[in-house]
C-alpha cells in the first residue's frame, strides 16, 4: 500500500495516470482508517475509566444527597449551593460556608507559595545544570529525577519524620539546647508547604532547564561586554528567555499541588486540609456525594483555569521572542 | 579591576571571569540536591534500629525487615500490589503502543490532535477528581452486578497509565526513519512482517521504557487506589497510610527502604538502558 502511495505521488502531474489522485486519496483514507483503529482500543479505556466518569460526577453534582451517603434521584443544586454557602441547621438563615471559602483559600495559597519556593530553589539547580559540561548534564538531571520517581508517599513520610515533635529535627534542635520545648511543625499549613515542595521540586527544575538548555550564552557574554552587571544580565538577558520553562514548571508545580490529597492529608492533619481532602471527606465520613461532586468540578475548572492560563502565555512568549 | 588599597585582593587573583556564573546559583543548587536526598537518610537509618523507639537509635539490626518480612499482611498487599501494577502496565503499554502507531508516522489526520488530547486527559486532572469520579461510576456498577473484584482497580490503573506508557513510544517513534518501512514493503514484505521485523524492533525500547514507568507509576499510586478498592483490597500504598495513621514502628522504615531501593534500581535501570540506545 505504501508503494504505491509513493510511486504515484512522485510521478509528475503530466504523466501520471489518470485516476493517481485517486489512489493516494485512496491509500490516505485506508491509512487514516487503521489508524484510527489502532488508537480506538486506547481512547475506550481511557473514557470509560476516566473521562466518562467525570460526566457522571457532573450529574450527581445536581441531585440530592441521600441519607446514608450515595444520592436520592431528585434534582437539586444543593450541592453547588453548599461549596460556598451553608444553611443553619436551627433558623434556616444563610450564611457563607467559612470551612470551606477558608480550606479553598488555604489550597490556592498554598499552592502559589509551593510554586514560589520550588522556583527559588528550582531555578538556580536549572541553571547550574544547563551550565556543566554537556557530557554531565545527563547525570545531574538523573539524580533531580530520581525523588521523583520514588514514591510520593514515602517522600511525603520522609518529611513527616523530619519534623515531627520527636523527629530528627527537633531532637537535634533540643540536644544542642537551643530550644527547650518541640517547635510544633507538623500538622500546620508550613508542613504542607515544605512536603509539597519536596515533592514537586523537580516538576519546576526539569522544564526550567529544557529552556535553558538552549540558552546562548554569546547573548549573556555581549551583555557583559556592554558593562551589564550580574544581576541585569539575569533580569534582562536569562529570565526573559527562559521564561516558557518557568511558566511550564510553575504550571507543573502549581496544578498537582492544587489537587494534592497525600501530602496535606499525612502533614496537615484533619485542621489544615486542602480542597483534596475536603473532597475526600465528603465521600467517607461527610456522606455527601453532590457537594462532593460539585467540590471536584470546582477544582476542576480551577486547574483547567490555570491551563487556559498557560496556553495564552506560552503563546504569547514564543511570540514574543520571534517578535 | 584590582583594588591597590585593598592588599588581600592583589595577593589573591580572582578567578577568571565566567559569562556562565552567576552569584549565589551554585551554592543554591548544591543546598537543593542536598535537600532532595537528605530527608530519606533518616528513613533509612531508622529501619536498621534496633529498638522499637524511632526517636532514639539502640545499635544496628535488621529485625524490622525480618518483622516486615513475616508479616501476612504486608506480603499479601505486595503480592496484590505487584499483580496489579503487572496487569494494568501490560494492558496499558499494549493499548498505548497501538495508539502511538495510530497517532504518528502519517500526516496528521483529521482528529488526531483530539485523540492526542483524550489519552493525556488523565493527567490533565487532578488524581483526587478521577478518583470520586471512578467511586461514583463502581459505586453504580456494584451496586448493580454486585462483582467486588479486582477487575475495579485493573482498569482505573490501566486508563491512567496509558498516557505514562504513551508519551515515551510516541517519542520513540516520531524519531524514527520511516523509509525502512517503506524499504521492507518494497522487498514484499507482508505489513505483519514489517511490524514484526522492523517496526518493533526499532521501537522497542520506547515500548520498555513506557512500559516500565507505567509499571512504576501503578505500584505508586496511593488517592485512586483508596477510594476504588472494595474491602480487603489493600495494596502497599493504600496498606502505608493506613500505618500511618497509628503509632510508627521502624517497620514502616523497612518497607519504605525497600520500596526506595526498588524504585531507585528500576529508575537507574532506564537511565542506563536509554544511554545504551543513544
Amino acid at each position: 500500500m505504501a508503494t504505491t502511495a509513493v510511486t504515484a505521488a512522485k510521478m509528475p502531474p503530466d504523466t501520471a495516470v489518470p485516476d493517481a489522485a485517486n489512489v493516494v486519496r485512496e491509500v490516505r483514507k485506508q491509512e487514516v482508517r487503521r489508524n484510527i483503529l489502532l488508537s480506538t482500543p486506547a481512547l475506550i479505556v481511557i473514557f470509560c475509566a476516566a473521562a466518562g466518569p467525570l460526566l457522571i460526577m457532573l450529574v450527581y453534582s445536581f441531585l440530592s444527597a441521600g441519607p446514608y451517603g450515595g444520592i436520592e434521584w431528585k434534582f437539586s443544586i444543593d450541592g453547588w449551593f453548599n461549596v460556598f454557602v451553608q444553611r443553619d441547621i436551627f433558623d434556616d438563615t444563610l450564611s457563607i460556608a467559612d470551612a470551606h471559602v477558608s480550606i479553598l483559600w488555604r489550597s490556592v495559597k498554598l499552592s502559589l507559595l509551593t510554586t514560589f519556593t520550588c522556583f527559588i530553589f528550582g531555578f538556580p539547580t536549572a541553571y547550574f545544570i544547563a551550565t556543566r559540561p554537556p557530557e554531565r548534564r545527563n547525570l545531574w538531571l538523573f539524580l533531580v529525577t530520581i525523588p521523583f520517581w520514588t514514591n510520593l508517599l514515602i517522600r511525603t513520610f520522609a518529611i513527616m519524620e523530619l519534623i515531627r515533635n520527636q523527629g530528627v529535627i527537633n531532637t537535634v534542635l533540643t540536644s544542642f539546647g537551643l530550644i527547650e520545648e518541640p517547635i510544633q511543625m507538623l500538622f500546620t499549613d508550613f508542613a504542607v508547604m515544605i512536603g509539597m515542595t519536596y515533592v514537586y521540586l523537580p516538576l519546576m527544575v526539569l522544564p526550567i532547564y529544557a529552556s535553558m538548555e538552549k540558552l546562548d550564552f554569546r547573548l549573556v557574554e555581549a551583555a557583559y561586554d556592554l558593562y551589564a552587571t550580574r544581576f541585569k544580565v539575569l533580569k534582562r538577558i536569562i529570565v526573559p528567555l527562559v521564561k516558557p520553562g518557568l511558566i511550564a514548571g510553575s504550571i507543573l508545580v502549581f496544578i498537582p499541588s492544587l489537587g494534592a490529597y497525600v501530602t496535606p492529608r499525612i502533614l496537615g492533619g484533619g485542621k489544615h486540609m486542602m480542597l483534596g481532602n475536603l473532597i475526600g471527606l465528603q465521600f467517607g465520613q461527610g456522606r455527601n456525594w453532590p457537594l462532593g461532586s460539585a467540590l471536584s468540578l470546582t477544582l476542576l475548572m480551577l486547574v483547567m483555569l490555570a491551563l487556559l492560563f498557560y496556553v495564552r502565555s506560552a503563546g504569547k512568549s514564543t511570540g514574543g521572542s520571534h517578535g | 579591576m584590582v583594588d591597590i588599597s585593598n592588599p588581600n585582593q592583589s595577593r589573591m587573583p580572582r578567578r577568571p571571569f565566567s559569562v556562565k556564573t552567576q552569584t549565589g546559583f551554585t551554592e543554591m543548587a548544591i543546598i537543593c540536591f542536598f535537600l532532595l536526598y537528605a530527608p530519606l537518610i533518616p528513613l533509612v537509618v531508622y529501619s536498621f534500629n534496633a529498638g522499637d523507639s524511632l526517636a532514639f537509635w539502640e545499635g544496628f539490626s535488621l529485625r524490622w525487615y525480618v518483622a516486615a518480612w513475616n508479616n501476612e499482611m504486608v506480603k499479601d498487599v505486595t503480592i496484590r500490589s505487584i499483580y496489579l501494577a503487572s496487569v494494568a502496565s501490560v494492558i496499558a503499554t499494549t493499548l498505548a503502543t497501538m495508539a502511538a502507531l495510530g497517532t504518528t508516522r502519517i500526516k496528521p489526520y483529521k482528529g488526531q490532535t483530539a485523540i492526542y488530547a483524550m489519552i493525556n486527559q488523565p493527567l490533565m486532572v487532578p488524581e483526587i477528581v478521577t478518583a470520586v469520579a471512578l467511586l461514583i461510576m463502581f459505586a453504580w456498577i456494584k451496586a448493580a452486578t454486585d462483582y467486588h473484584g479486582m477487575a475495579y482497580l485493573i482498569i482505573a490503573h490501566t486508563a491512567f497509565c496509558i498516557p505514562f506508557a504513551y508519551l515515551p513510544i510516541r517519542a520513540r517513534l516520531e524519531g524514527m526513519d520511516l523509509t525502512l518501512e517503506t524499504a521492507a514493503a518494497d522487498l514484499y514484505a507482508t505489513p505483519w512482517l514489517t511490524f514484526r521485523r522492523v517496526t518493533l524492533p526499532l521501537v522497542w525500547p520506547g515500548i520498555l521504557a513506557g512500559g516500565i514507568l507505567a509499571f512504576v507509576i501503578s505500584l505508586d499510586d496511593v488517592v485512586i487506589t483508596q477510594l476504588v478498592k472494595s474491602a480487603g483490597q489493600n495494596t502497599l500504598p493504600t496498606y502505608m497510610l493506613g500505618q500511618l495513621r497509628r503509632v510508627i514502628t521502624p517497620e514502616v522504615h523497612a518497607i519504605s527502604s525497600v520500596l526506595l531501593a526498588v524504585s531507585v534500581a528500576i529508575v537507574t535501570a532506564i537511565f542506563f538502558l536509554n544511554r545504551r540506545i543513544k
